[in-house]
């Protein structure tokens, strides 16, 4: 065992934070209150490699593996820069793209990964319906072929970078006696006719990344836009990415409680109550020190998973309790650390209470904690 | 003899300030919050309704109700929204020096003026280095001939900049520490204080907080409120009611909360039945309601003893913290319960949560409360 950085992966993690800390973080506080996309940022991720991490550098990516992938996530956000960026690099990288590199024709990974990876194009991911969330088997969009074509009609909902994208995975019924495996996935181009963003929508946290409501209506795609084959739409995109999204996505919750950590640290120590440093009392301090032991937790989690992922080691297992736990340890620390700055906690000029929305979303995006214990549990027990 | 039933009479004000909260705040309280903008035409509403200054006596013009009953009226209007509350929350705690030590004189003049009209009043004491300590108030009051002139800045202050009464805490002895405070009422048409910068907040946006300046801010010896040196004290009875105020507030939040998630999780189909046909689901729905009627049987409890006369500082923090904490917790869940519907802003739950949380931290933070509470048990 060994539970040490490589000298270049902590000079990684280091250049990645410093990044952060200099080009994202002190610009996002106005974008958070206008629920608008920073896309100065988002080129300047897209210069430094961020956006095409994961892939092959035949396909314009860095070849990062999954580890590197989430120490760069992690760092980001250690570095200040807000979740809002962070989720629309994941949804754009990891659920948007990793489906593209694993089960992509070479044609699909030609056109779409070196894009993705300058960030010239935005991608996103089209799961989720209106009434098809925790259940995501039962979406009712569905692709009908038409000679050598698909034909997409149906709406997708909460979809990160919906209304900024260039290209939607999206995830339709092809057969419906098949049930999930009736489930095929289609790489959209935003300008194919029939594609909408029918609404944004105005969210409690995570406003520097915009989120909308998809309509299809008589979407035409051809075949070759399919990703992977008929029917592979839900299982296949499942293994492809669903370790990926739910370990390497929410690394940037851990730089997030880290930064936050930091945050408090140094305003228990400068903030004076009853002559002293509020740092000095018991209550903050062991605050602080639990908060601690919920980063130093949920890092291990992520890295372990990523880790794994390099390895070709499965860990369906260890990416459902790293999800659960990193993403609700997020949010203990970003209630505590609204505690402790007590009435500065709750005004919006401060970053705190801002970490404190975009905490929330950890606990319900990419499979609730619910799903997630559901999960864990069937695995634990089996059938019986 | 001990009974848990509301008198007829709290039953029809709750019914009234139900269907008033329900008309008149429900259905623009997410604007409200969402434009983060202060709601001209309430006060006249609520002034109408009868809903304003609900425990100042009717000899001064207010509604005479008791302690409980005008928290039981608290609750229902949080339930509508705890900006819209905080609004009238401000009210009494503006208000509730003048009613607690002002003179015969100082409550006909102030209370005649304030209960004839659709009026605001603030309170006065936290300053940026005097948060839950307010023995770092800065702000000076210096008798001056038959005057006081007072200076200072003071941070955070519902309804500051707009009320039309303040109550200001100012030090008049800087080397007493807390005996030096004294306690000042304000006009808002005194030249010297004015409105500083408004805060953008997480949560209870309808609700104006503001910086409060007080400049050369020239007050007749007659509106000092008791005597000198008596300000910490009055801040402190104050604080006490205000906390079983935030209580009633926390409990018409969760309250508000549980009942959108009872009503959507029985509509949510996933896997093809009712969410709420999950045991997850359930327990969850059930932990809220019982915490719920904790917490209100808690807040009952103080504003009963306050009513009764009965010193009730311990159960008063008991209330506040408990409720608040419980609050909290709710309104997470229901966001949870509501999946990603909870996280945007079309529906309710999210304000739920973030509105929530000021409700730890203003008047004494839970931790402030904890230390009082675990001294008093100590210190037998």
């Amino acid at each position: 065992m060994d539970f040490e950085l490589s000298q270049e992966q902590k000079a990684f993690f280091k250049e990645v934070k410093d990044f952060a800390e200099k080009e994202i973080a002190p610009f996002t506080e106005e974008y958070d209150r206008n629920s608008e996309f920073f896309w100065d940022g988002w080129k300047k991720m897209g210069e430094m490699g961020l956006l095409g991490l994961p892939f092959p550098e035949e396909y314009g990516g860095s070849d990062a593996g999954a580890l590197d992938t989430a120490i760069a996530m992690d760092a980001f956000c250690a570095g200040g820069a807000d979740a809002g960026v962070s989720l629309s690099w994941g949804a754009h990288t990891i659920i948007g793209a990793v489906p593209i590199w694993v089960m992509g024709t070479e044609e699909q990974k030609k056109h779409y990964l070196p894009v993705i990876s300058t960030g010239e194009k935005i991608s996103s991911f089209g799961l989720t319906e209106p009434d098809a969330g925790s259940d995501a088997a039962s979406v009712k969009t569905t692709a009908v072929r038409d000679g050598d074509d698909f034909i997409i009609n149906g709406s997708k909902m909460f979809i990160t970078n919906g209304p900024i994208c260039d290209l939607c995975i999206v995830v339709a019924v092809t057969d419906k006696e098949k049930g999930a495996a009736g489930i095929s996935t289609f790489i959209v181009d935003r300008e194919t006719p029939g594609f909408e963003v029918s609404r944004e929508l105005d969210k409690m946290g995570n406003r520097t990344s915009p989120t909308a409501e998809l309509a299809f209506n008589d979407c035409r795609v051809p075949a070759s836009s399919m990703l992977g084959g008929e029917g592979e739409g839900f299982y296949g995109v499942g293994k492809a990415t669903l370790e990926w999204e739910r370990a390497i996505m929410v690394a940037p919750a851990v730089g997030g409680m880290e930064c936050n950590i930091n945050r408090c640290i140094e305003y228990a120590k400068e903030r004076k109550q009853f002559g002293r440093p509020i740092g000095k009392f018991q209550a903050v301090a062991f605050k602080i020190a639990e908060m601690k032991c919920l980063l130093d937790a949920s890092r291990l989690l992520v890295y372990r998973v990523a880790w794994m992922k390099d390895q070709g080691i499965p860990a369906m297992m260890e990416a459902c309790v790293c999800k659960l736990s990193v993403t609700e340890n997020a949010v203990k620390v970003a209630n505590e650390a609204v505690q402790i700055f007590g009435g500065y906690g709750y005004i919006r000029e401060y970053p705190v209470e801002r970490t404190l929305r975009d905490a929330k979303l950890g606990t319900i995006g990419a499979g609730t904690s619910e799903i997630q214990k559901m999960i864990i549990s069937r695995l634990l027990m089996g059938k019986f | 003899m001990i009974s848990f039933e509301l008198s007829d009479e709290q039953k029809a004000i709750q019914k009234v300030a139900h269907e008033f909260t329900d008309k008149e705040i429900r259905p623009i309280a997410a604007d409200y919050d969402e434009e983060e903008k202060y709601p001209e035409h309430f006060i006249a509403k609520a002034f109408a309704a009868g809903l304003t200054y609900l425990y100042v006596p009717e000899e001064y013009g207010g509604q005479g109700m008791d302690f409980l009953t005008a928290c039981i009226v608290g609750e229902e209007i949080a339930w509508g929204c705890c900006g819209f509350a905080t609004i009238l929350g401000a009210n009494n705690l503006g208000t509730t020096p003048l009613l607690v030590t002002g003179t015969e004189e100082q409550k006909r003049k102030y209370f005649g003026d304030l209960t004839s009209r659709p009026s605001l009043a603030a309170m006065a004491l936290t300053e940026p280095g005097a948060g839950s300590d307010a023995a770092g108030v800065k702000t000076t009051a210096v008798c001056d001939g038959d005057d006081y002139v007072i200076n200072g800045t003071k941070c955070f202050i519902s309804n500051g900049g707009i009320a039309d009464l303040t109550t200001v805490f100012a030090t008049t002895d800087p080397p007493k520490g807390v005996r030096g405070l004294s306690c000042f009422l304000v006009s808002g048409d005194n030249p010297g204080i004015s409105g500083g910068k408004k805060e953008r907040k997480m949560g209870v946006r309808a609700s104006v907080t503001s910086e409060v300046m007080l400049s050369d801010c020239r007050v007749p010896a007659g509106d000092l409120l008791g005597e000198e040196g008596k300000g910490f004290k009055i801040a402190m009875i104050t604080l006490d009611k205000a906390r079983v105020s935030v209580a009633c507030n926390s409990v018409g939040i969760a309250r508000a909360a549980l009942e959108a998630a009872v009503e959507y999780a029985k509509e949510r189909v996933q896997f093809g039945k009712a969410i709420a046909e999950n045991q997850a689901v359930q327990f969850m729905l059930a932990d809220m309601s019982m915490e719920i009627e904790a917490g209100r049987l808690m807040y009952m409890k103080a504003a009963w003893m306050e009513t009764e006369k009965m010193s009730f500082s311990n159960q008063a923090a008991f209330a506040k913290t408990f409720c608040s904490d419980m609050a909290m917790r709710v309104t997470t869940d229901v966001v949870q319960v509501f999946g990603g519907y909870g996280y945007m802003r079309d529906y309710p739950v999210e304000k739920y949560m973030r509105d929530a949380k000021i409700n730890q931290i203003w008047d004494g933070t839970n931790q402030i409360q904890r230390v009082v509470m675990a001294r008093a048990l100590l210190s037998r």
